[in-house]
This record gives C-alpha cells, sequence and structure tokens, in this order.
C-alpha cells in the first residue's frame, strides 16, 4: 500500500541488548525534549488577566447604535429579522409621538427588540442588511450562564451608551471600530 | 364569415399572439405574461380611463402593423396604445427602451423619499419593486425635494403625500367606486397633490380601497400603520356573508398567530384587485372586481368574524413568502405518546422571558399606531438588580 506521508517509520523489533533495556538512555532522551520546551516561546496566555486582540473581523455580541445625539438609530424595519438565518431576531414597532424626538431618529421605532443568543449564529448579516446602520457586531461575546432566560438579550441591554450622557462608556463601546474622523 | 371574430396578431418580443381589436399592448403583453409585460404603476385594468401617466410602460413599436410597417418615431405609453394587425413591439428586447425606463424611474424617485424601512408598503411596493430592477444606486438631483405634512383622510386612510408618484388612482376609486368624490388632486404640475377637497373626510364604504390600488405607500391603512412588517405577517384567503351588497366578502387577512393585523382585497398576479363571480343575491353579474367594504377592512379584525380558505399564493420572488414554511412536514412527536399525552415540561417557555409578540397584548384591536404604552403591561421577565448587561454596567 502507498503511504500517506513520507514519515513512515519501520518499527524496530530486534532484541533489546543490556544497555537499552536499562532504559536509562531513553529516559534522558525523552526528558531532554520535555525541558528542552521550557526554554521555547509558550503558545497560550494567561486568559482571564491577559486577552488576545480581536481580529478586525471578529463578530461578537450585538450593539443597537445611536447617533450623535444619542437617539436610537433603529426604526424597526425587519430587514435583520428577516436576513436572520437563525430567526434570532425578533421586534415590536411603535410610533414615535411628540415629544419623543430627543430618544428616537425616525417616526418609527423599535419599542421591543431581542436578539435570542441561544438561536444566534454571529453570521453578521443583520449588520449587512440593516439600512439605518443600526445595528451591528461587537467586539465582545455572550457570557456563560447558568440559566436559558439570560440569553434573551433586549434593546436595553443591546443599546450602547448615551454618547452625551455617559460618554466615557459610550466610547469603550465604541473600541477600536469606531469610524475614524480623518482617515487621509 | 360576417360573424367570425376578427383578432389582431401582435408580436411582442418575438412572441406572436392573437387578441380582439381594440386590446391594448399592455393587455396583449399580459397576455403572454412573465418578464414580457410592460410595467405599470398608473395603469390599473380595474379602473377605467387610468394609465398614460407614468410613463414605465414605455415600449418600442417595430412595426406599426400590416397596412403602414413603418416603425412609430417615438417610444409608445403600452398602456394607452392600442394594438394593430401585424404590430412588432419591442420592450425587454429593446435598448431604448430599457434606457428610456431607467429615466422613468429616475424621474418618478426624484421626490419620493426613500423611507422604505420605516413605510408600511415595503414589500408590496410597486415602485421598489421598479427601483430594484431599474434604478441607479445614487441620485443625480441636487435640488430641494417636495415635501408635504402627512395628513390623516378619514378616520382609517393615512395620507404620506410625499410618496406620491401622482398615479391617479386613487381619484379613479373615488370617482367609480365609492358613491361620492371628496377627494382629488389639488394645483396642477409640480405642485400638484392629492388631497381630499379642504381636508374633508372621507365617509365612503368602499374608500379603503384607495389604500389597495396606491402602488406606493402614500395612502396606508392607519389600522395596520407600524404593526409589523408585511413579510412577517401571514397571508389567508378568508371570506364572510357582508352586508353591504356591492362588497363580494372575499378578501386577503394578514395575520400574525390567530390575530387579524390587516385586511386587503385579494391581489392578482399584476397586483391588482382580482375579479370574482358575482354573489348569488347579486344583480350584476360575473366578472366582478373584489373591491371590499370598509367594515370588512377596518372593522372585521378577528379570525371569528371570517371563515378562512387557506394559505394565499405569493409569488416565490417575493419577501412575503420569507421564513414561511407551506407544506412543511412535521415529525411525528413521540414524546407526548411515551408521557401518556402529557407535554413535556419546556426548560423556556419564551413567553415567559420575551417582550415580542406576547400573548396578553393584542395589537390588532388598537385601531391607531401602537405606541410605547401599548407595551407596557406585558410582565416579562427583568434581569435582576446587578446582574451585568454587555457593558459591564448593572442594569436600572
Amino acid at each position: 500500500m502507498q503511504a500517506l506521508t513520507n514519515r513512515l517509520k519501520q518499527v524496530d523489533r530486534r532484541k533489546m541488548n543490556f544497555l537499552e533495556s536499562l532504559y536509562l538512555v531513553a529516559i534522558f532522551k525523552g526528558m531532554l525534549i520535555t525541558f528542552s520546551h521550557i526554554f521555547k516561546k509558550k503558545p497560550t496566555i494567561n486568559y482571564p488577566e491577559k486577552t488576545r486582540p480581536f481580529s478586525p473581523v471578529f463578530r461578537g455580541l450585538h450593539i443597537l447604535n445611536r447617533d450623535e445625539e444619542g437617539r436610537e438609530n433603529c426604526t424597526a424595519c425587519g430587514l435583520c429579522a428577516v436576513a436572520c438565518p437563525a430567526e434570532a431576531i425578533t421586534m415590536e414597532a411603535a410610533e414615535r409621538q411628540t415629544g419623543e424626538e430627543n430618544l428616537y431618529r425616525e417616526e418609527k421605532y423599535a419599542a421591543k427588540y431581542e436578539i435570542n443568543m441561544l438561536r444566534c449564529i454571529f453570521c453578521g448579516l443583520c449588520e449587512e442588511a440593516c439600512p439605518k446602520d443600526a445595528i451591528y457586531l461587537s467586539e465582545t461575546f455572550a457570557p456563560a450562564d447558568y440559566q436559558r432566560k439570560q440569553f434573551i438579550y433586549k434593546k436595553e441591554e443591546l443599546l450602547i451608551p448615551h454618547p452625551i450622557e455617559d460618554p466615557e462608556a459610550y466610547k469603550k463601546a465604541l473600541g477600536n471600530r469606531a469610524k475614524k474622523e480623518n482617515i487621509n | 364569415m360576417a360573424d367570425e371574430i376578427k383578432t389582431f396578431k401582435v408580436t411582442i418580443d418575438n412572441i406572436t399572439i392573437d387578441v380582439a381589436p381594440g386590446t391594448t399592448i399592455l393587455n396583449a403583453a399580459r397576455q403572454i405574461g412573465g418578464d414580457v409585460t410592460p410595467p405599470a404603476m398608473c395603469y390599473y385594468s380595474k379602473l377605467e380611463g387610468s394609465g398614460g401617466k407614468c410613463r414605465t410602460c414605455l415600449v418600442e413599436v417595430a412595426a406599426g402593423s400590416i397596412a403602414d410597417p413603418r416603425p412609430m418615431p417615438k417610444l409608445m405609453a403600452s398602456c394607452r396604445t392600442t394594438v394593430m394587425d401585424g404590430m412588432v413591439v419591442k420592450n425587454i428586447t429593446s435598448e431604448k427602451v430599457i434606457d428610456a425606463r431607467n429615466g422613468v424611474v429616475e424621474f418618478l424617485l426624484i421626490n419620493h423619499p426613500l423611507d422604505c424601512p420605516i413605510c408600511d408598503q415595503a414589500g408590496e411596493c410597486h415602485l421598489q419593486d421598479l427601483g430594484y430592477d431599474h434604478g441607479k444606486a445614487g441620485t443625480r438631483y441636487e435640488f430641494k425635494r417636495r415635501t408635504f405634512e402627512k395628513e390623516d383622510i378619514g378616520p382609517y386612510i393615512q395620507l404620506h403625500m410625499t410618496r406620491c408618484i401622482l398615479c391617479y388612482r386613487c381619484t379613479y376609486v373615488a370617482d367609480q367606486i365609492t358613491d361620492k368624490r371628496v377627494h382629488g388632486i389639488l394645483d396642477r404640475g409640480d405642485h400638484a397633490e392629492i388631497s381630499t377637497y379642504i381636508s374633508k373626510a372621507i365617509d365612503n364604504d368602499f374608500s379603503g380601497n384607495m389604500i389597495d390600488v396606491c402602488p406606493v405607500g402614500a395612502l396606508t391603512d392607519k389600522t395596520f400603520r407600524f404593526k409589523n412588517r408585511v413579510w412577517f405577517t401571514k397571508p389567508v384567503d378568508a371570506h364572510r356573508a357582508c352586508e353591504n351588497p356591492k362588497c363580494c366578502g372575499k378578501a386577503t387577512l394578514w395575520l400574525r398567530g390567530d390575530e387579524v393585523f390587516r385586511v386587503t382585497a385579494r391581489k392578482d398576479e399584476w397586483g391588482e384587485v382580482q375579479s370574482y363571480d358575482a354573489r348569488p343575491d347579486d344583480p350584476v353579474g360575473r366578472g366582478k372586481t373584489g373591491w371590499i367594504c370598509n367594515t370588512c377592512r377596518f372593522d372585521k379584525k378577528k379570525t371569528s368574524d371570517w371563515t378562512i380558505e387557506g394559505l394565499t399564493a405569493i409569488s416565490r420572488h417575493s419577501v412575503i413568502g420569507a421564513n414561511k414554511y407551506a407544506g412543511l412536514e412535521m415529525p411525528n412527536d413521540t414524546i407526548k405518546k411515551v408521557l401518556n399525552g402529557r407535554d413535556p415540561k419546556l426548560l423556556m417557555n419564551i413567553h415567559n422571558v420575551s417582550g415580542v409578540n406576547n400573548p396578553n397584548i393584542h395589537l390588532s384591536e388598537i385601531d391607531r399606531p401602537s405606541h410605547k404604552e401599548d407595551f407596557a403591561k406585558s410582565g416579562e421577565f427583568v434581569k435582576g438588580e446587578g446582574e451585568s448587561t454587555q457593558w459591564g454596567l448593572p442594569k436600572e
């Protein structure tokens, strides 16, 4: 039979001589390989203390965006929900009334907006479908939990912090994916 | 031989068909069907006198007739041009037509706002389809667009004049379907707008049909406004014995669960209201257009009011068919059998957690757009104090 790789080695089945039957040489050889790893670069990191940088295309938990005045961008058009292959996104729309203009950018808004993170496959199609710049996938991932109900993410959890009332948290939430002001 | 019915032979995009004299090119193309049919924004076969305004149905007449085979010098509006014997028409095979149609779409979109994410017509909008097929991604228009305040036409109809493309279909409905006309076009040219004369409310029994004939989202159902997107509701054909003798009582219900979110007349493949055989007690006879009255459309929002016939056939290219699984065969559920008829205990009942589609909130019973307060009495699960959100901040 043809070998699949060129690393095929025939097992040596000759009877061992006295020195070999002591195993000392073989153990020493093995230990040499083991201890040589002390001086090599570690491939792992101490996770909670240190984190690896995210890839620029990483798709994590969703955020619902606000504009620079802090109004919600989402108009509950339902394109994210219809694009969602896992059917994880659901919403209820409502009409903006007079006096709510500082809360919502358009005359219709999402009164309820939920993403079922148990269903979500983090494909990012919602982000692509959104015509209003409203939903983005961030660089965080859903924390583990004991209960399923914790994974139904409501609008309050998905909304980005208010850029005027809470600028610090807003900046943190934008992360390093925020639009650069001057590209050239 | 005198009684022999004379037919005209007309060739549209290399497909020849025999039609009766007096048929328009558009209707001849509709008899062929498929891609050959020019799109129409203003022509409505059920409304007398409609057509000739939007120019989207322009076609090239390559040969006028057998008697005079010269081509017509300009592109013709197919909804208004009747066929001649031996006429040769080019629609999608003519580059001139495609180019002109792209231009027409650009003109229609000059003042039409791109607020499809808000508009209730999205998903069944003819201008949306037309723009998708023929529109440019950008605009060359640099001037101020025509805008209007939104207006209530009667208690049930919302007019977004900004979205109007002045097809005049609704005024023909007001003229021909309702018994007294209180709705028409004011001003002319760039200033033209449809309106009830001095905002006079329309209280006609059939005024709701304006919503169905509107090709864009200018006239929308206020009882359905913002309730749901059309592609999330499930269309079913239903009928009821309507007290109104002029109403056919046959409609499409747009359901979510058991709730009737919207009632419309049944549409045919051209997006027009279907024709029916008349009701037994109807003196008019066959081929009647299935207009429905305002009682059926706006007041009968319960499934118990209707006899449901079955799912409405939706073109498989339509977004309305998305995420709906007709003919889905569920595997045989053995758990219930093993548990002696008891349902398995759910690990999570979604209604305890979710605020969406709450069984205690009946949006179909509200005859206005829903507001924030309508969702207040939900009683859904709220994450506890101190349980962190993704921002690492405790929840309010």
